[in-house]
């Protein structure tokens, strides 16, 4: 009765495959990305590409039990992508201080 | 409402395209954040909205302005959007692509093998998100906290420049605090 | 008193023992009194453990411990003792001991006094363990013991690369004849089961046949170590370049025992040449070519220690000629006498050489006799006992006995006894050629020093045995005391003369009378050629066909050459083909293959990111087919 604003019925009714599926497509485009761009940067925007698709599996999932499980494991995603990318970044900006370029390329004093 | 999440679908994999495609940093960050935009409103749609509003303020909010700061301070120009054009050649596309379609392929074929999809219509309110953070995974909470912890401490110690000039500079002016004390 | 056996070889071991662990650290005294106390200690207990033998009367023995119990293979170390082996046992530790005693002030000045005495000792205590093992593999571990020994002394003074080329000669020689023997005792093993030395030969009799193939085989192979070990034809080539060592070393190994090692063991195992008759032959036929190919290379020697050596082999042969003939207690008997002159000759050989200041060639020595009385005297006795000069010396008895027996040893009897007459002649030529050449004539340098009483004793006690050791066996004609062949008769079997004679006594008698003759001759031929008329002898050597013969013979009728041409050469051929070493082409090979992996997988760790991740990719990709496809 009281319990606050009355939120409309706005759910969807989407089969979890339909939300699976756009998240394995996103997924591979991330993959794409990773593989194909050399600009340091753009790699990393492929992998949040690829964070994103990977919790948007989890709300589907847990849409489809209605269980607020899904919705916990998609903040825990959020909260290791924004410590990944802060960490990322700061590595980007010493990689470029280091070698002035951010050619995914020049990193490769392991080979051999 | 099926509609918005088939419209949304089809914006969140067309922005993705125009991410991976495009030569200039700044206009790919712009359409990463477009399709977050689109994938919060798919969460919206599937009965997520505490997922949906975290993805908008989080991700969107945060993660990608962080982005946008570095590139702003890498500073990377003109020169940096022609070279990207120069690596971005049509044949470099061919075997991520390839290995790409056949993961595509692979996670299709298996989501399919499984019974037929039964939707389900209900929210989950964010009520029931903090009742089950405060109950059984509590502990994760800490966990996420101590991975932000280690993040902050590792992004602040990465992100710091040798200093090798401060330290003369600091001998000098307190050298110049002495002459004046005497 | 028969169980203190075992220490008589145990003696001279821990001797070694405490000189090896000690190295050299005692004083010269100590160092003198445990080396030859040692030698000494184990020949009185010989001389207990024979009078014990002799009042018994027959075989001991006694096992010591169990050595090795392996499938069906049973060795023991057990000690053997009867006639023979009490003859061999009394001539090693009594020449042995003589000839310690002489080198506590023959090598007094030497700085590797300590390690010589060790390796005396090791010496002594591995051919005892030799004469008296009672079956065929501890015989075998003496066998490679005084092969050692020889190896470490004649390369006892390391320091000249010559020496140890001939400690190294010698032992490739003789481990020729080495494997021959092992391959023999394998043989004996896998077809009769044992290898104790009275068992085997009494298993050998029964099962095998006179003439079986098997028979000849063990017994050829036996030949072939008793030929290394023995130095005889074709393997006699490392014995005068095993003088390189001490002379009291040469006396007593090259002379005295180790190389009558294989004598006793072809009378040891004479079972089995009188199942091989071919064998049996062969060994008279090797020795009569032996004495007489030695003969004449000792003729044409210069160098006194290479007459000996060549002598040394010639009278081997004689030895050898003896066993071939079926005259086994003979052998043995010039066994005994040869022991003792040929030590007392090396021994006044080694004091002529040490007191002109290592001066080895004759005819740079001369006219001794008077300077070096001692010496004179004893090389005198000890020549004449070799020459075999007619009933004065020891040698006369027991070559007159060889030759005797091989004349009354059937069909080919006669031509061996012509080859023996003929190598006595020329024995007496050689030696007293050394004698007159060394001993008579002007003096052309002059001895210094004085020789003391440790190197005197041994010289009066081998040239009283060299003089009187021969009285134990004296043939019918002359008063008959056949004690030594009677003593020996229970374990060897009888010789042709008593079992088909074909000599009358007369007849004896008068082939004696010719030995004798020919001996007094060659005394004669050597005084003349050396010392009456040299002159004749010069220009008999610098005439064409004299030259290259005088040349042949001294390098040993040519067999070093021979087997340089033969093996050595080809075999360093061989080795210089196989300089990068084939077989460890294999093994470097597997290291090249490794390393090429290596090469070919660094290069997929390229260093970029991109390439690791689609790395990832791909992996996870093809997991995921195998997981949801398979």
């Amino acid at each position: 009765m009281n319990e606050g604003i009355v939120v409309a019925e706005m759910t969807a009714d989407v089969p979890m495959q339909y939300g699976l599926l756009l998240a394995a497509v996103l997924f591979s485009l991330g993959v794409i990305g990773v593989l194909a761009r050399r600009n340091i940067i753009f790699i990393l925007m492929s992998i949040e590409i690829m964070l994103n698709a990977a919790g948007l599996a989890f709300i589907a999932a847990g849409a489809r039990w209605a269980a607020a499980d899904g919705q916990i494991m998609f903040i825990l995603i959020l909260a290791l992508a924004a410590a990944e990318v802060s960490v990322g970044l700061a590595l980007i900006l010493q990689f470029y201080h280091r070698t002035v370029t951010v050619d995914a390329d020049a990193a490769s004093e392991m080979r051999g | 409402m099926t509609a918005a999440f088939y419209i949304a679908a089809v914006v969140a994999v067309l922005a993705t395209i125009m991410v991976i495609i495009e030569t200039n940093a700044v206009h790919a960050l712009l359409n990463l954040i477009v399709s977050l935009l689109a994938v919060a409103i798919v969460f919206y749609v599937l009965g997520a909205p505490f997922a949906a509003a975290l993805e908008v303020i989080v991700y969107a909010g945060a993660i990608m302005v962080l982005f946008v700061f570095v590139i702003m301070m890498l500073n990377l120009g003109e020169a940096a959007v022609a070279q990207e054009r120069r690596w971005l050649a049509p044949r470099m596309w061919m075997a991520p692509a390839g290995l790409s379609a056949v993961l595509l392929g692979e996670l299709i074929y298996m989501l399919w093998q499984g019974p037929a999809a039964v939707p389900v219509g209900t929210t989950v309110t964010p009520r029931e998100v903090g009742a089950l953070f405060f109950g059984p995974y509590l502990l994760v909470v800490e966990l996420a906290s101590m991975l932000l912890l280690a993040g902050l401490v590792g992004a602040y110690h990465l992100g710091r420049r040798e200093r090798a000039v401060a330290k003369p500079e600091m001998e000098t002016a307190r050298e110049a605090q002495q002459e004046t004390q005497r | 008193m028969l169980d203190l056996l075992a220490l008589v070889p145990a003696f001279p071991l821990f001797g070694f023992a405490i000189l090896f662990i000690t190295a050299g650290t005692l004083p010269r005294g100590w160092i003198a009194a445990i080396g030859v106390g040692s030698v000494g200690i184990s020949a009185i207990l010989a001389l207990i453990v024979a009078a014990g033998f002799l009042s018994a009367q027959q075989p001991y023995t006694q096992i010591v411990w169990r050595w090795m119990a392996i499938g069906g293979f049973n060795s023991a170390v057990g000690f053997y003792l009867d006639a023979l082996s009490v003859v061999m046992m009394l001539v090693v530790t009594f020449v042995s001991f003589l000839i310690h005693f002489y080198s506590a002030e023959f090598m007094a000045d030497d700085e590797g006094y300590s390690r010589y005495f060790a390796y005396m000792n090791l010496f002594v205590a591995a051919m005892l363990v030799l004469v008296l093992a009672d079956n065929l593999l501890l015989l075998y571990l003496g066998w490679e013991g005084v092969g050692l020994c020889s190896y470490l002394l004649i390369g006892f003074w390391y320091r000249d690369p010559a020496n140890g080329l001939a400690a190294r000669k010698a032992f490739v020689v003789t481990r020729v004849g080495d494997t021959a023997m092992v391959i023999g005792l394998f043989v004996l093993f896998t077809h009769l089961g044992a290898l104790e030395i009275q068992p085997l030969m009494q298993r050998a009799q029964e099962s095998w046949p006179v003439g079986s193939g098997l028979a000849i085989a063990a017994a050829g192979l036996l030949l072939g170590g008793a030929l290394g070990k023995s130095a005889q034809l074709p393997l006699q080539v490392w014995l005068p370049d095993a003088m390189a060592g001490p002379t009291p070393v040469s006396a007593l190994i090259h002379a005295a025992t180790m190389v009558t090692a294989g004598v006793y063991l072809i009378a040891r195992t004479h079972v089995l040449y009188e199942l091989a008759p071919p064998i049996h032959t062969a060994v008279a036929v090797i020795g009569a070519l032996t004495l007489l190919l030695a003969a004449f290379s000792a003729l044409n020697q210069t160098d006194l220690k290479r007459i000996l050596a060549y002598s040394t082999i010639s009278q081997i042969g004689y030895m050898f000629l003896a066993l071939g003939v079926g005259a086994w207690a003979a052998a043995i008997f010039h066994f005994m006498t040869h022991a003792f002159f040929k030590a007392l000759l090396f021994l006044a050989a080694g004091v002529v050489i040490q007191r002109l200041h290592e001066e080895h060639d004759i005819f740079r020595m001369g006219g001794l006799r008077r300077r070096l009385p001692l010496a004179f005297w004893s090389f005198l006795i000890g020549s004449a006992s070799l020459a075999a000069l007619p009933f004065i010396d020891a040698g006369f008895y027991s070559k007159d006995l060889i030759l005797l027996e091989t004349w009354n040893s059937g069909a080919n009897g006669p031509w061996l006894w012509l080859a023996g007459i003929v190598g006595a002649f020329l024995t007496a030529i050689y030696i007293f050629r050394a004698v007159f050449v060394v001993f008579f004539g002007p003096v052309n340098i002059e001895p210094e020093g004085r020789t003391g009483f440790a190197i005197a004793v041994p010289l009066i006690v081998l040239s009283l045995l060299a003089l009187a050791g021969g009285f134990v066996e004296i043939p019918e004609y002359l008063g008959g005391i056949p004690a030594f062949t009677e003593l020996l008769s229970a374990v060897l079997p009888n010789p042709p003369s008593l079992t088909a004679p074909t000599a009358s006594s007369a007849l004896a008698g008068v082939l004696t009378g010719i030995a004798a003759l020919l001996a007094m001759l060659g005394v004669a031929v050597a005084f003349v050629a050396f010392l009456d008329r040299p002159a004749f002898v010069t220009r008999l050597i610098e005439s064409p066909v004299g030259v290259t013969l005088q040349r042949f013979w001294a390098a040993g009728w040519g067999f070093d050459w021979l087997y340089d041409r033969a093996l050595t050469r080809p075999f360093v051929w061989l080795a210089q083909l196989n300089r990068s070493d084939i077989i460890d082409f294999f093994y470097a090979g597997v290291a090249w293959l490794s390393e090429a992996g290596w090469r070919l997988l660094s290069r997929s760790q390229t260093g970029l990111v991109r390439w690791y991740a689609a790395g990832v990719a791909f992996g996870s990709a093809t997991l995921i087919i195998l997981a949801v496809f398979a």
